[in-house]
């Protein structure tokens, strides 16, 4: 990735506040909904860019304590999903709520932070 | 179908089925939706004007045999309601395919708001929403007291069936699978309720598909997955979270309780809801919002109808998997 600015994020960052600020109020109402969904489109993107290697390595480290074995994060979460899937873990299991409580943040926080539940959960949190 | 044909056809059926007197005005598009098309105009007799709503498929044509009888179930089903006190506008004509206008029904217009986060926040429902939630719960329960006998051209579902169908999808659509929603599944198919009371289900009960007025709840719209089943479902689906319109606590379509919804249900129906029933419905609610979101991606990636909404949506399967989240911590 290019070192110098504008990096990949300012430029995203040019490209929401022209959606927003620019092609929303002068677009007629199906095509300025449009925009404000690239909006947040770029919006998502923008947040995955900054939070996703922290996201997968926590993640990681998460399923790694459950499962008890090293791996790649994209194999660990099938290993989970069928352990799940064939009642091999219990659903009450406090690692696994944990787990699965945190997960479900991670993604609204990268997809949605204006999402009342992901607000309510930071409230909440403090 | 040009446009030009269409509104000539259109104002021919009016003559045709309302009155030979009857000439057609003010005719706009009010949507047009992927799956829906629905259309306003007037119907002047010797100067008196009727409002009326055409819904049909996008040009009138279904884009299956499926759905063209789909189409007509819904006409049937409103006409049917509607005789048995359901707020629901009255059908006043079904198209014919001579006549021009596409698999189609013409229903009275009932004026009103439909758009959630206004009946939500706007100060003129102010003193309405205090009532709405009951009046929502009694609606639900008119639905529920239609007669299913002779509404065998509805499709029956039980609990295990939605779970197969939502199953299936959801391993068509996650390429990598969500350990939330696996969690959802699990827990809703260790719990499958007996079915012990079937009835008519709207199947899309929530805010965003009812209208109001200053005055109130006037007309229950969207009939499109009516069926038959657990009539507990309508009362669940209006409380998903998806529908609160960012007002989380009050969990009946963000403007009301659970306990006035099911006081309202209670007063009409005589039958005493199951709150634990109704919440295993609303964890059904999420976990179907949330397939059903990252399925729509799938018309923009397969490049069926390419949309920046239609990618978007896909990732709005999250909001689902954090409201399951509170929906199963609460349950343990």
């Amino acid at each position: 990735m290019r070192p110098d600015r504008p990096s990949v994020d300012e430029l995203l960052e040019a490209v929401e506040e022209f959606l927003r600020d620019h092609a929303m109020p002068n677009l007629p109402g199906h095509l300025s909904f449009h925009a404000r969904v690239a909006a947040n489109v770029v919006g998502i993107a923008r947040r995955e860019f900054a939070q996703s290697d922290q996201i997968e390595a926590d993640q990681s480290a998460r399923l790694e304590a459950i499962l008890g074995h090293e791996g790649e994060l994209r194999a660990l979460n099938r290993e989970l999903c069928d352990n799940i899937r064939e009642g091999r873990i219990a659903l009450d299991d406090s690692a696994l709520m944990d787990h699965l409580q945190k997960f479900a943040i991670e993604e609204i926080g990268v997809d949605n932070p204006r999402y009342s539940t992901y607000k309510k959960a930071m409230e909440e949190a403090g | 179908m040009a446009i030009a044909d269409f509104e000539d056809n259109l104002a021919l059926a009016l003559s045709k089925y309302i009155s030979s007197k009857a000439e057609m005005a003010n005719l706009v598009r009010l949507t047009a939706g992927a799956s829906q098309e629905t259309w306003s105009f007037d119907a002047v007799v010797d100067g008196e004007s009727r409002g009326l709503i055409l819904r049909r498929p996008p040009r009138g044509v279904p884009e299956s045999k499926e759905r063209a009888l789909r189409q007509k179930s819904e006409a049937r089903i409103i006409r049917i309601a509607y005789e048995h006190g359901v707020l629901v506008p009255e059908i006043v004509f079904e198209a014919e395919p001579e006549d021009g206008i596409g698999v189609g029904f013409v229903m009275a217009r009932i004026e009103g708001e439909t758009l959630g986060t206004r009946i939500n926040r706007d100060e003129m429902y102010a003193e309405m929403r205090n009532n709405l939630a009951y009046q929502c719960g009694a609606a639900a329960a008119t639905v529920h007291k239609v007669p299913i006998d002779g509404l065998d051209f509805l499709e029956t579902i039980t609990p295990e069936e939605t779970w197969e169908r939502n199953w299936e999808s959801y391993n068509k659509v996650f390429e990598e699978p969500s350990p939330v929603f696996e969690a959802a599944f699990r827990f809703l198919k260790e719990r499958l309720p007996e079915q012990d009371r079937v009835t008519l289900v709207h199947g899309d009960y929530r805010n965003g598909n009812l209208m109001y007025g200053t005055d109130g709840l006037r007309s229950i719209l969207d009939w499109e997955i009516v069926h038959i089943g657990d009539p507990m479902e309508d009362l669940a689906w209006i409380c998903v979270n998806s529908w609160r319109f960012g007002n989380i606590d009050k969990p009946v379509g963000g403007f009301g309780q659970r306990e006035d919804l099911f006081a309202g249900y209670e007063a009409q129906s005589g039958i005493k809801v199951d709150p634990e029933r109704v919440r295993y419905y609303e964890i059904f609610g999420s976990l179907r919002w949330g397939v059903s979101c990252r399925g729509m991606a799938f018309t923009h990636l397969d490049g069926h109808d390419r949309s920046v909404e239609r990618a978007a949506i896909g990732r709005r399967s999250s909001e689902c998997e954090a409201d399951l989240m509170i929906l199963l911590g609460e349950a343990f």
